[in-house]
């Protein structure tokens, strides 16, 4: 089942992935890249549950689930902020973070 | 196959935060997302891996692809950044992973003796569902909860201008 794998090279490939999503989210300007930063980040943090369920508990599924509701928390958290996105380039004609520098009051 | 899918995501998860064509790092998104699909299959979490594609895949990377389109010009080239920040930026990333990945490797960890249980449906439905000991109703009822909150809040906040913001435009203007 495990194909012989160990679970240090799940957690490596979650960690480069994760700090790739850092990196990304450190320089990009776009509002909407840097949300794609966010998801690489999520979804290497699912991988991390997933391989602690199946090789450390593999008799239990929380990890199971909690990456079931990381899956929903991202998905209705990249509902919100398109929507944010889309509102504010509706007031600015911009999403450059750095254009976007003036609230409402 | 474990290597193939982990090729692929460093790959395309360089390319996502790397890429200046804005289409083209969605779609590195995209094989990423896939790409964790595969490992889910891999760890035999079957459910998983579908909820990924149909959820991830399917919605999430559909909804960015759309609001892209809705708010650039797919031609438009990102200016390259500024190689201070890139550098910095590298650095921090690189130092974190240098730590997190020591610390893994370093550290034995020790397998739960328990036999493995299946994943069938059968059990997930039960212990989504369930009020016992393994029992998931509880978040399983919130983050339903926050799907409504967060469906009503994309909503409100993207429907066409609320009649106070056009009345200050309106005020500006004559102004």
């Amino acid at each position: 089942m495990n194909s012989g794998i160990p679970l240090e090279l799940y957690l490596i490939l979650a960690t480069i992935m994760f700090f790739i999503g850092v990196y990304g989210f450190l320089t990009r300007r776009n509002l909407i890249t840097i949300l794609m930063s966010v998801e690489l980040i999520l979804n290497s943090v699912n991988i991390n549950f997933l391989a602690f369920n199946r090789y450390l508990f593999p008799g239990k599924l929380d990890g199971h689930f909690f990456s079931l509701f990381i899956i929903a928390v991202a998905a209705s958290e990249a509902a919100v902020a398109i929507a944010i996105i889309i509102n504010i380039y509706r007031r600015f004609s911009t999403i450059n973070v750095e254009d976007v520098n003036e609230m409402k009051y | 196959m474990f290597a193939i899918f982990a090729l692929v995501i460093v790959v395309f998860s360089v390319f996502t935060v790397t890429s200046r064509k804005i289409l083209r790092a969605a779609v590195s998104l995209l094989m990423v997302l896939i790409a964790t699909a595969g490992l889910y299959f891999l760890l035999n979490y079957q459910f998983l891996a579908a909820v990924q594609l149909t959820l991830y895949a399917g919605g999430i990377v559909v909804l960015i692809i759309f609001s892209i389109l809705l708010t650039s010009q797919i031609s438009h080239k990102f200016e390259a950044v500024e190689w201070k920040k890139s550098i910095f930026s590298a650095l921090a990333a690189i130092a974190g992973a240098i730590v997190v990945i020591t610390t893994i490797l370093n550290h034995t960890f020790s397998a739960d003796t328990a036999a493995a249980s299946e994943v069938n449906m059968d059990v997930i439905g039960k212990s989504l569902l369930g009020t016992g000991r393994d029992g998931y109703v509880l978040p399983f009822e919130v983050i339903s909860l926050l799907l409504v909150a967060a469906m009503i809040a994309a909503i409100v906040i993207a429907k066409k201008g609320s009649p106070q913001i056009e009345e200050k435009v309106k005020i500006n203007d004559s102004e």
